[in-house]
C-alpha cells in the first residue's frame, strides 16, 4: 500500500487549472451582476419595485450602474426602434467581457403589440444574443426577479454563452443588423 | 528596513480589508435604513474581484499606467499612517503634511488616468473632483494647522498622543468648531452626498469612472477603499484622540464613517457651485473663528 505521503501529486493540465479558475471567477460573476438598464418600454416600470424594499435586487449582489463598461447584464425592456436597436448595439459592444443579455417583455420576443409597425423590430436574437428573456405584457415583478435568478444558475451551469455565440457568430449577426439598419455606425445628427 | 516595509504593506492590506468590510456592512445597514434586508457583508469583496476577472478594454498606456501609478501612490500612502498610537511601520515619518503631498499621487494618477481615456465625461469629473478639493482644503487646513499650533507636532503619533495625555482633551472636545469643519470636510473627502459632485452616476455617468470596466475598475475600487481609510483614520487621529489599542481605533472608526455614511444617505446632492460656496461659506468662517479663539484668546476646553 502506498503511503500518501509519497504519492506524487497528480498534474493538472493547462484546460483543468483555466476551469478551475473559471468555475471561481463564474462564483464571483454571478455574485455580482450590474445592470445597465436600457429602458426603452413600458416595461420600465417593473424595475423600480424590483430595485427597493418590494424585491430588494441588492440582496442578490444586484445593482444599477451607470455606463456599459462597469455593467455585466444589458437589461432592454420592450420595444426597440430601428434608431435605438443601433444605439443598443453600440452599448453591447461597449460592455466588457463576460456580458449577458436579459430581454424583458414580449416585444423583443416576437414584436408584442408593435409586431406590425415599420419602424420596430420583431426579434432582438436576430442582431445580439440573448441570455434570458423574461415574457409576458408586462411581466410581473416576481417573474423579472425569476429571470436574474435564471441568469445566475446559467452562469453557474456555464451555459450563459452569448458574448461566446456573438464572437462565434459575428459575420452573421453584422449582416443582420446590416440588412435592418442599412448602416450599424451612429451619426451625431445634433453636431454634423 | 525590511522589517518596516513589510509592516507598512501589512498596514495597507489592513486597510483593504477593514475598510472594504465596513463598506459592505454599511451597504446592509443602508439597505435597513432603507426597509430592504441588503447585501451580504462580504458584497464589496465580491465586486472587486469579479471585476478583476473580467476583461477589459484598453485606451492607451497612459489609461492603464495612470491606474497603476494612482494605486500605487495610494498604498504608498497608507504605508506611512499609524494605525494607533504606537503600531506604525516609519517611525517619525508619519507627518501629517506626508499625506497632503502622497495623497495628491494618487489623486493625480487617477485625473491623468481618466483624462487618457477621452471621455468628456471624464475630464469633467476630473475638473469636479479638483475644483471640490480646492473648496474642502482651504477650512480643514486651518483647522489642522490650529491643531498643530496647540499640540506643537505635526506628526500624527505625536497629535494622538497629546490628546491622550491627562489634561488634554481629544480636540473635537477642545475645538468644537474646528471638530464640525472637520467632519464636514471629511464628507467633501469621502465625496459623500452632499459633495457627490464629482462621481453623480445620473447627471455625469459616474465621472472619472465613466470608462473603467473590468480589471481597471477593480484596481480603482481598491483605490477607493484604501483612500477612504487613510482620510477616515486621518479624521480619527486628528479629532477623536487617535487610539490606545487596535479595538479603540477599530470603534472609532466604524462609528466615523457609518455616522457619514448615514448623513449621506439622508441628502440630495449640491450642485458644484454650491459645494464651493458652501465651503467658502460657513465651514471657513467657523475655521477662522475657531483659529482665532483657540490660539489669540487661548480658549481650549
Amino acid at each position: 500500500m502506498l503511503s500518501t505521503k509519497f504519492t506524487p501529486a497528480t498534474k493538472l493540465s493547462k484546460a483543468e487549472i483555466d476551469r478551475k479558475w473559471w468555475e471561481i471567477g463564474d462564483f464571483f460573476r454571478r455574485n455580482s451582476l450590474w445592470l445597465l438598464m436600457y429602458c426603452t418600454g413600458c416595461c420600465a416600470i417593473e424595475l423600480p419595485p424590483a430595485m427597493t424594499s418590494a424585491y430588494d435586487m441588492e440582496r442578490l449582489g444586484m445593482g444599477p450602474m451607470a455606463t456599459p463598461r462597469q455593467a455585466d447584464i444589458l437589461l432592454v425592456s420592450g420595444y426597440l426602434s430601428l434608431k435605438t436597436l443601433r444605439r443598443l448595439i453600440y452599448t453591447y459592444e461597449q460592455m466588457s467581457e463576460p456580458r449577458y443579455v436579459v430581454a424583458l417583455g414580449s416585444c423583443p420576443i416576437n414584436g408584442g403589440i408593435y409586431h406590425d409597425s415599420h419602424a420596430v423590430i420583431n426579434q432582438l436574437d436576430q442582431y445580439i444574443p440573448v441570455d434570458v428573456y423574461v415574457a409576458g405584457c408586462m411581466p410581473n415583478t416576481e417573474a423579472v426577479m425569476n429571470g436574474f435568478v435564471d441568469l445566475m444558475d446559467q452562469i453557474k451551469h456555464k451555459t450563459a454563452n452569448g458574448w461566446k455565440k456573438y464572437h462565434a457568430n459575428f459575420e452573421w449577426y453584422k449582416e443582420n443588423q446590416r440588412n435592418s439598419l442599412g448602416e450599424v455606425d451612429v451619426h451625431d445628427e445634433f453636431h454634423e | 528596513m525590511i522589517i518596516n516595509v513589510l509592516v507598512g504593506i501589512g498596514i495597507a492590506f489592513f486597510a483593504f480589508v477593514l475598510q472594504t468590510s465596513v463598506a459592505g456592512l454599511n451597504r446592509k445597514i443602508v439597505g435597513r435604513l432603507q426597509k430592504r434586508i441588503g447585501p451580504r457583508w462580504y458584497q464589496e469583496f465580491i465586486d472587486i474581484f469579479k471585476l478583476l476577472s473580467k476583461r477589459s478594454v484598453s485606451h492607451g498606456w497612459i489609461f492603464d499606467f495612470g491606474v497603476i501609478m494612482a494605486l500605487g501612490g495610494i498604498i504608498g500612502t497608507a504605508m506611512f499612517m499609524p494605525i494607533t498610537s504606537n503600531i506604525v511601520a516609519f517611525q517619525d515619518y508619519d507627518n501629517f503634511f506626508i499625506f497632503v503631498y502622497l495623497l495628491a499621487v494618487g489623486m493625480l494618477g487617477m485625473a491623468m488616468s481618466a483624462s487618457g481615456s477621452g471621455n468628456p465625461w471624464a475630464s469633467i469629473g476630473v475638473m469636479r473632483a479638483l475644483t471640490t478639493m480646492l473648496a474642502y482644503e482651504v477650512p480643514f487646513l486651518i483647522v489642522v494647522l490650529t491643531i498643530i499650533n496647540l499640540s506643537g507636532t505635526s506628526s500624527m503619533t505625536g497629535i494622538q498622543i497629546f490628546q491622550q495625555t491627562a489634561g488634554n482633551n481629544w480636540f473635537i472636545l477642545a475645538l468644537p468648531l474646528g471638530g464640525i469643519v472637520g467632519f464636514i470636510a471629511l464628507m467633501g473627502m469621502l465625496g459623500k452626498k452632499p459633495f457627490e459632485t464629482y462621481i453623480a452616476p445620473a447627471e455625469i455617468a459616474s465621472g472619472p469612472m465613466v470608462e473603467y470596466g473590468g480589471k481597471q475598475l477593480g484596481m480603482l475600487f481598491i483605490l477607493h477603499e484604501i483612500s477612504v481609510w487613510i482620510e477616515v483614520t486621518l479624521f480619527v487621529h486628528l479629532f477623536l484622540g487617535g487610539a490606545t489599542n487596535i479595538f479603540e481605533f477599530l470603534i472609532k472608526y466604524f462609528a466615523v464613517y457609518t455616522l457619514a455614511n448615514l448623513i449621506s444617505n439622508v441628502n440630495g446632492r449640491f450642485k458644484i457651485d454650491q459645494v464651493v460656496t458652501f465651503f467658502y461659506k460657513w465651514p471657513l468662517l467657523m475655521a477662522v473663528t475657531q483659529a482665532v479663539i483657540a490660539i489669540y484668546f487661548g480658549w481650549v476646553i
